[in-house]
C-alpha cells in the first residue's frame, strides 16, 4: 500500500476531559432547555421519568458508544468513516453531512434571537404584550407560510454575529477553537443557568409549578405515545446518529476511555434537563400565581413560544426581572452556540478531508455558503415558518432515517458490531457486555423505525401545522430532498487524499474475533 | 409542594445527578488512557 505523505498531523484534543467537556456541551442545546420540560410535563409528568431512564440506558447510551466506536476506530469525518467501513457507505456519512447543514441553516437563527433577547430583557422591550411583541415587532412574521426575501434588519445582524463568532471559532480548529471555547462556554452555562434556577425557586408558586410537573400519572406509562416521546426526547437530545458524535471521537487520542466517558457525557446532558425541568416548572408556577390559574391552564410550554413568547411576559411579571431574562436567555445563547459548533464541525470536517482543506479553507468556504443561505432564508419574514418545517423534517425524518440506516447497515449488511464491541472494551475501563449488539442492531432499529414509519405516514397524510402542500414540498420535503441529492453527489466527487489509506487501530487480534466479539 | 411530587423529585435527583456522579467516579478510578497493558503505543498517523 502506499503511503501517502505525512503532511497533516490530524487535529486532537487536548486530552479526555477536553473531549468530554465539548462533547456535553454539543449534547445540552436548546433542547434541553426549551424541550424536555414541556414534552415531560405533557407525557406522564414524574412518570415520564420511568421511560425516559429506560429509553437513556436502552437506546440512548448503546447508539451513542455506536457513534463513539467508529469514530474513534476509523479516525474521520463521517464521509471518512463511513468509506472506510466499506466504500459504498460513504452517502450515508455524507447523508449526515446534509442533516446537520439543514439543521445549522436555523439553528444560527435562534441563537440570533437569544442574543437579541439578552439584550431586550434589560429594558424589557417587549411590553405589556410579548407574543405580539415576538411576532410582529421583532420577527416581523408574514401572514402567509412561504419563502419571502424581505430581510428583517432586527434579525438580520445579529445573525451575521453569530456567523461571524462561529466561523472565527470554526477556523481556529479543534483544540484552539472548539476545546477552547468549550471550556468557556460551558462552565459559564451551568453558572447562569443555575443562578437562575435558585432564583426561580424563590418565585411565590414555585411550588405549584414543580407539583405540575413531578407528580406522576403513572397511567401515560400504558400509552405508546408516551414511551415513543421519551425516545424522541433521548434521542435529539443525546445528538447521536448525525455524524456529531462520529467526528468528536475522531479527534480523540487512540488510547481513551470511550465507554467510561460516553457515560459522564449522557448523564450530564439528562442531569441538566432536569436541571431545566426544575428552573423552567417553577417559573412557569409563578406564572399561574401570578394570573390565579392552574399550571394545567397555561399555555406556549414549549419551543420559540416558550422561549421568546411566555418567559418574556414572566419576565416581566417578576421582581428583578431584567437580571433573570439576561440569565436565561444568556443560557439560551451560549447552550445554542455550544451545539452548533458541533454540527458545524460534523461539515467542516467531512469538507476539510474529502478536498485536503485546513480548518480555515473549510470555515471560509462551507462556512460562508451556509451563512448567506443561513441569512437569506432567516433573517426574512418568513423565518418562522421555513424553521419549523425544516426542524421537523431533519430530526423526524432526517435523524431518524439515518439512525435506522446506520444501526441497521452496521448491524446486519457488515455484521461489525461485534468488532466495535471489542474495539470499546479494547480501549476503555468500562466493559460493554454482549448485550449491546442486541440493543443496538435489534432493538434501536425496531423502534426508530417504528418512529420513522409513523412520522412520515403522519407527514404524508395529515401534513404539518397546517401548511399549504406546495410549502411542505419544498420546504419540508425539499430539505430531505438536499439531503439525498447531496450525499449522493458528494460521494461521487474524487477525494484528493486516498481515505482507503488507513489501517484501524488496534489491529484486530490474530485469528480475528468470535462472532461474540472476544479474542478465539 | 405535595409529597408525591417531592418524593418523585427526588427520586428523578437521585437516580440522574446520582447516574452522573457515578459516572464521573467510575471515569477517575480509571487511568487516563487505556487500560489495557498489552497494548501497543499510538501507531503513527498513517494518512
Amino acid at each position: 500500500m502506499a503511503r501517502a505523505k505525512p503532511s497533516t498531523e490530524r487535529e486532537q484534543w487536548s486530552g479526555q476531559t477536553g473531549f468530554i467537556i465539548a462533547a456535553i456541551g454539543s449534547a445540552v442545546g436548546l433542547g434541553n432547555i426549551w424541550r424536555f420540560p414541556g414534552v415531560a410535563y405533557e407525557n406522564g409528568g414524574g412518570a415520564f421519568l420511568v421511560p425516559y431512564v429506560i429509553a437513556l440506558l436502552a437506546i440512548g447510551i448503546p447508539v451513542l458508544l455506536l457513534d463513539y466506536s467508529l469514530g474513534h476506530r476509523f479516525r474521520g469525518s463521517a464521509p471518512t468513516v463511513f468509506r472506510r467501513v466499506t466504500r459504498r457507505a460513504e452517502t450515508l456519512g455524507w447523508f449526515q453531512v446534509g442533516i446537520s447543514i439543514v439543521i445549522i441553516l436555523y439553528y444560527t437563527v435562534v441563537i440570533a434571537w437569544a442574543l437579541s433577547f439578552v439584550w431586550f430583557s434589560v429594558r424589557q422591550t417587549w411590553g405589556d404584550d410579548a407574543a405580539t411583541f415576538f411576532q410582529r415587532d421583532f420577527l416581523q412574521v408574514a401572514a402567509e407560510p412561504g419563502v419571502s426575501l424581505d430581510i428583517v434588519p432586527g434579525v438580520f445582524w445579529p445573525l451575521v454575529a453569530v456567523w461571524v463568532v462561529v466561523l472565527v471559532v470554526l477556523a481556529l480548529g479543534v483544540q484552539k477553537g472548539l476545546e477552547r471555547s468549550n471550556i468557556i462556554f460551558l462552565p459559564m452555562l451551568v453558572i447562569l443557568f443555575a443562578a437562575l434556577v435558585v432564583r426561580a425557586l424563590f418565585l411565590d408558586g414555585a411550588a405549584e409549578g414543580l407539583n405540575a410537573l413531578f407528580t406522576p400519572d403513572w397511567s401515560a406509562l400504558l400509552h405508546p405515545g408516551v414511551w415513543i416521546a421519551a425516545v424522541a426526547q433521548i434521542f435529539f437530545s443525546l445528538s447521536i446518529a448525525f455524524g456529531i458524535m462520529i467526528t468528536y471521537s475522531s479527534y480523540l487520542k487512540r488510547r481513551s476511555n470511550l465507554t467510561s466517558s460516553g457515560l459522564v457525557v449522557a448523564f450530564s446532558n439528562s442531569s441538566f434537563e432536569i436541571l431545566a425541568g426544575i428552573g423552567v416548572f417553577a417559573t412557569l408556577g409563578f406564572m399561574a400565581h401570578q394570573q390565579n390559574v392552574q399550571v394545567s391552564d397555561l399555555e406556549g410550554l414549549t419551543g420559540p413560544t416558550l422561549s421568546f413568547s411566555t418567559f418574556p411576559q414572566i419576565i416581566s411579571a417578576m421582581p428583578g426581572g431584567s437580571f433573570f431574562g439576561v440569565l436565561f436567555f444568556l443560557s439560551l445563547t451560549v447552550a445554542g452556540l455550544t451545539s452548533l459548533l458541533s454540527l458545524l464541525q460534523v461539515v467542516s470536517a467531512g469538507f476539510q478531508e474529502k478536498f485536503g482543506w485546513s480548518p480555515r479553507q473549510a470555515a471560509l468556504r462551507v462556512g460562508g455558503v451556509a451563512a448567506i443561505v443561513s441569512t437569506l432564508l432567516f433573517s426574512t419574514t418568513t423565518a418562522l415558518y421555513v424553521l419549523d418545517t425544516f426542524d421537523k423534517w431533519a430530526n423526524e425524518v432526517g435523524v431518524i432515517a439515518s439512525a435506522v440506516i446506520m444501526t441497521g447497515l452496521v448491524a446486519w449488511r457488515l455484521r461489525l458490531l461485534p468488532t466495535l464491541r471489542w474495539h470499546l472494551n479494547e480501549v476503555s475501563s468500562t466493559r460493554v457486555g454482549r448485550w449491546w449488539p442486541w440493543v443496538v442492531g435489534v432493538l434501536a432499529p425496531l423502534v426508530l423505525g417504528y418512529m420513522l414509519v409513523s412520522g412520515v405516514w403522519m407527514l404524508v397524510t395529515e401534513g404539518y401545522e397546517g401548511y399549504p402542500l406546495w410549502f411542505r414540498l419544498t420546504t419540508g420535503w425539499g430539505a430531505l430532498a438536499f439531503m439525498v441529492v447531496f450525499a449522493v453527489v458528494m460521494t461521487r466527487i474524487r477525494w484528493t487524499k486516498d481515505p482507503d489509506d488507513f489501517v484501524p487501530w488496534p489491529p484486530l487480534p490474530e485469528g480475528g474475533l468470535t462472532t461474540k466479539g472476544v479474542r478465539k | 409542594m405535595t409529597t408525591t411530587a417531592i418524593v418523585v423529585l427526588v427520586l428523578s435527583l437521585v437516580v440522574v445527578w446520582g447516574g452522573l456522579v457515578l459516572s464521573i467516579l467510575n471515569l477517575r478510578r480509571a487511568p487516563q488512557d487505556s487500560t489495557d497493558p498489552d497494548l501497543p503505543d499510538e501507531p503513527a498517523e498513517p494518512t
